[in-house]
């Protein structure tokens, strides 16, 4: 896996948990795919090792193009939270059903859970991570927080993407298009109409 | 999910070819929003998943003379916003508009819409139901509140598809391509009951995909609805729903086509509904009339007898709205 660029800030100092864990993350699977670090008088004798049915493919998320080997098998979500790190989507029934790993994927919000990485090949995601990435929250995310609608907080970044996805074709939602834009996401603390609230906030 | 190979079809030749060459281990696949889910549940376990997405064409709405065709890798969510099928096809375009959600929507195709395999929670549970090949089904005996009320036996699942009764409605056919040739059939024959093959509900064959939909435009004085009732109001399967597409001349029925979802293990058309239609005018009496025979051969089982009378109820309503 390599980053053609590299533009997330790296914080100026100390370790963060979730640092921590990402970096963690990242490395366990780069010598997964690239296999274990070999010696210079290994690396002449030994092949590459590369696990067999993998596919190359090229995924631009948030505007970083990651070139990548992944199984047929591998959903988005689990590429974009296993394999890039991007812990901001969240894979809650995995089964295409509760909007917790939705991304925009083209300009579309879509289960990320639904999405198998190797059809996915030269297209475009923008995930949670991607609202924020200039270090500025999105009027979205801005909204949400101002209007408290995240509480225990699982299903929010697959209503912002729904929501995001809606103010990307419809500058001016009604109510009911907005309640009609994120009803593939489930909130279990129900806390809908803090949600719908935000949006609307975040639409003016 | 268990370990698969993908290969990205370039062509209706190619993919039908795949599928031939691996007989049994092979799927064709386009969204993946219903089949996906089955291979994580270990329901479908291919060994190579035929991508059918990169099949260049096939997503296309085109009007052409006398019918609008529609491919079937067209996104159920072009087919609800657009403005020539809701001219022409009301109840195809507000049936669309009701699946799902719209990340589903968004992906989902209209042949994958029409291919979907049953909701049944036995046949989708770790049950070895009649469905997947095993002895007997589960329905009759157990949890049955969603299940068949017309149609049944010995398996008793529902047709899940929204689109599949609208396309009924309106006299739509299916092109169908395999590996031994292509045939266009009335998207009515498509779908087979369980007495004709317990394990599928439709009769394609493994080497074979849907490649078009075929919608006739109608005759002057055509007009038609889709009615779906959920348990709630949104991001749910039918419970019952009905595709009403009538034709009146003269204060009268002319044609009728009534078609239910979420009934019958197929798209059930109700010829007693119809016959109760045609040459009366179209009110409230004839209305209630239609659900009522509609409903006259219904069976329900322990738990769905609610069934009926909201198939009364809303067969009335759909067709009240065509006055």
């Amino acid at each position: 896996m390599k980053k053609e660029k590299q533009s997330r800030k790296k914080p100026a100092k100390g370790v963060t948990r979730r640092g921590f864990l990402t970096g963690m993350g990242t490395a366990v699977v780069s010598s997964a795919v690239l296999g274990p670090v070999l010696t210079s008088t290994q690396a002449e004798t030994l092949p590459p090792t590369r696990p067999k049915g993998l596919e190359d493919i090229s995924l631009t998320v948030n505007g970083i193009t990651y070139s990548l080997a992944v199984e047929p098998r591998w959903t988005l979500a689990e590429v974009l939270r296993d394999h890039l790190g991007l812990t901001g989507t969240k894979i809650g029934c995995n089964a295409g059903e509760c909007g917790a790993c939705t991304v925009i994927l083209e300009g579309k919000a879509v289960y990320s859970c639904s999405q198998l990485a190797v059809w996915l090949d030269g297209k475009k995601i923008t995930t949670v991570e991607g609202l924020a990435s200039s270090g500025d929250l999105d009027p979205l995310q801005r909204a949400f927080i101002e209007h408290d609608a995240a509480q225990c907080g699982y299903c929010t970044s697959g209503q912002l993407m729904s929501a995001k996805a809606l103010l990307s074709r419809n500058l001016h939602p009604s109510r009911e298009d907005v309640q009609r834009a994120l009803t593939g996401n489930l909130c279990r603390c129900s806390n809908y109409n803090g949600i719908v609230e935000a949006v609307l906030a975040a639409s003016k | 999910m268990k370990a698969f190979a993908n290969k990205n079809a370039t062509s209706i030749r190619e993919a039908v070819s795949l599928l031939a060459q691996h007989p049994g281990k092979a799927l064709p696949i386009a969204a993946g929003s219903d089949l996906l889910g089955e291979m994580k549940d270990g329901i479908e376990t291919p060994e190579v998943l035929v991508n059918l997405k990169t099949i260049p064409g096939l997503d296309k709405i085109r009007q052409q003379s006398g019918a609008v065709s529609i491919g079937p890798l067209v996104p159920v969510a072009e087919v609800a916003e657009s403005q020539l099928l809701h001219t022409h096809f009301p109840a195809f375009v507000e049936a669309a508009a009701v699946i799902a959600s719209p990340q589903i929507r968004n992906v989902g195709t209209v042949g994958g819409n029409l291919c979907q395999r049953p909701r049944c929670w036995y046949y989708r549970g770790p049950f070895r139901c009649l469905r997947k090949g095993g002895e007997f089904c589960y329905a009759p005996m157990g949890e049955n509140r969603y299940h068949a009320i017309l149609g049944g036996g010995p398996s008793f699942i529902v047709h899940p598809s929204d689109l599949a009764p609208a396309l009924i409605a309106l006299d739509a056919k299916a092109r169908i391509s395999g590996s031994s040739g292509d045939r266009t059939i009335p998207l009515e024959q498509f779908f087979v009951l369980p007495t004709v093959n317990v394990q599928r509900e439709n009769i394609l064959r493994p080497d074979e995909i849907l490649t078009e939909i075929l919608i006739p435009l109608p005759a002057p004085g055509t007009r038609s609805t889709y009615w779906k009732q959920m348990e709630r109001d949104a991001w749910d399967f039918a419970l019952v729903s009905v595709a009403a597409a009538i034709r009146q001349r003269d204060g009268k029925v002319e044609q009728a086509r009534i078609v239910m979802g979420g009934v019958a293990p197929i798209p059930w058309r109700s010829h007693e509904a119809e016959a109760a239609l045609i040459g009366r005018p179209l009110d409230a009496t004839t209305a209630a009339q239609a659900g009522d025979k509609a409903m006259e051969p219904a069976q329900p089982l322990r738990d769905n007898a609610y069934k009926v009378a909201l198939s009364r109820a809303i067969i009335r309503g759909a067709l009240l709205r065509l006055i």
